[in-house]
């Protein structure tokens, strides 16, 4: 039996790197190579260290919430387009999954740490998407859903 | 997952020989060091020197290794690099785990340090 092997993602940009497109199949691996193709090629020299750490972790939140979530069910495709200014990174996330339970974004609150406690595993990402991202908006346009936010090349200490 | 070992009479330091810690590795990661661990009783130190990169799903691995090992032996950090501490300092988790500065040339070095 012969399958046919596709890729896991799928990055197109313009010449100047200022607009990047990138559709990924919603599957851990695929992200992390989308993320390294991003972050060793694309990013390589651009902004700050500490931007560009946090634009990855931001972009590794929301896109591995939307494959653990929004495909839970069933597979999919994530189409993501970033656009790079001086400012920083504006961020569009598209997928056809699941709605984001409630009706917004996450609040992200951290689970309080207590001695004798036991300590989360997990609870962690939305926190991590507030904390380093600005202008974070979620809404559902017909069967898709709609995440966008910026990350500033600006950062300053958490 | 690369996974290596230095040791000493009375510790462990495991060498994490992976530049990122993600959800696409986290479980991999997980039996790694419960392979490596488990029939051990010394302290155990990770070192992530390697580690340029974690999201909530490592950090989550580390959490459930710190679990798993017990209250006795509470898993200590060592290394860590820009990004990987900035996401221990924004989820609080650099409160929770003994975190060195870095990592020992050679294990007789770190024996006494706490």
């Amino acid at each position: 039996m012969f399958r046919q092997m596709r890729a896991a993602f799928v990055m197109s940009s313009d010449e100047r790197g200022a607009h990047t497109c990138i559709v990924i199949d919603a599957d851990p691996m695929a992200v992390r190579q989308a993320l390294c193709a991003l972050f060793d090629r694309l990013m390589a020299g651009r902004m700050s260290a500490d931007a560009r750490d946090a634009a990855q972790i931001v972009l590794a939140e929301a896109l591995n919430n939307i494959v653990e979530h929004a495909y839970a069910q069933s597979p999919g495709e994530i189409e993501l387009t970033i656009d790079i200014s001086a400012r920083g990174l504006n961020c569009r996330i598209m997928d056809a999954g699941a709605p984001l339970p409630g009706v917004g974004v996450p609040v992200g609150e951290l689970a309080p740490l207590r001695p004798g406690d036991d300590l989360p595993e997990g609870g962690f990402g939305w926190h991590l998407i507030r904390s380093l991202s600005e202008d974070l908006n979620y809404r559902r346009e017909g069967e898709r859903n709609l995440l966008s936010f910026r990350i500033s090349a600006q950062q300053y200490p958490h | 997952m690369q996974l290596d070992c230095t040791q000493t009479p009375d510790l462990m330091i495991v060498h994490l020989r992976e530049t990122r810690l993600d959800a696409a590795g986290a479980i991999d990661f997980k039996d790694g060091m419960r392979d490596l661990t488990s029939a051990d009783a010394r302290r155990v130190v990770l070192d992530l020197s390697r580690v340029g990169f974690i999201d909530s799903s490592g950090l989550g691995a580390v959490v459930a290794v710190r679990k798993f090992l017990g209250p006795d032996r509470p898993l200590e950090l060592a290394g860590l690099t820009a990004a990987v501490e900035k996401v221990f300092r924004l989820t609080r988790m650099d409160s929770v785990f003994i975190i060195h500065r870095n990592v020992p040339a050679d294990a007789g070095s770190f024996r006494d340090v706490v």
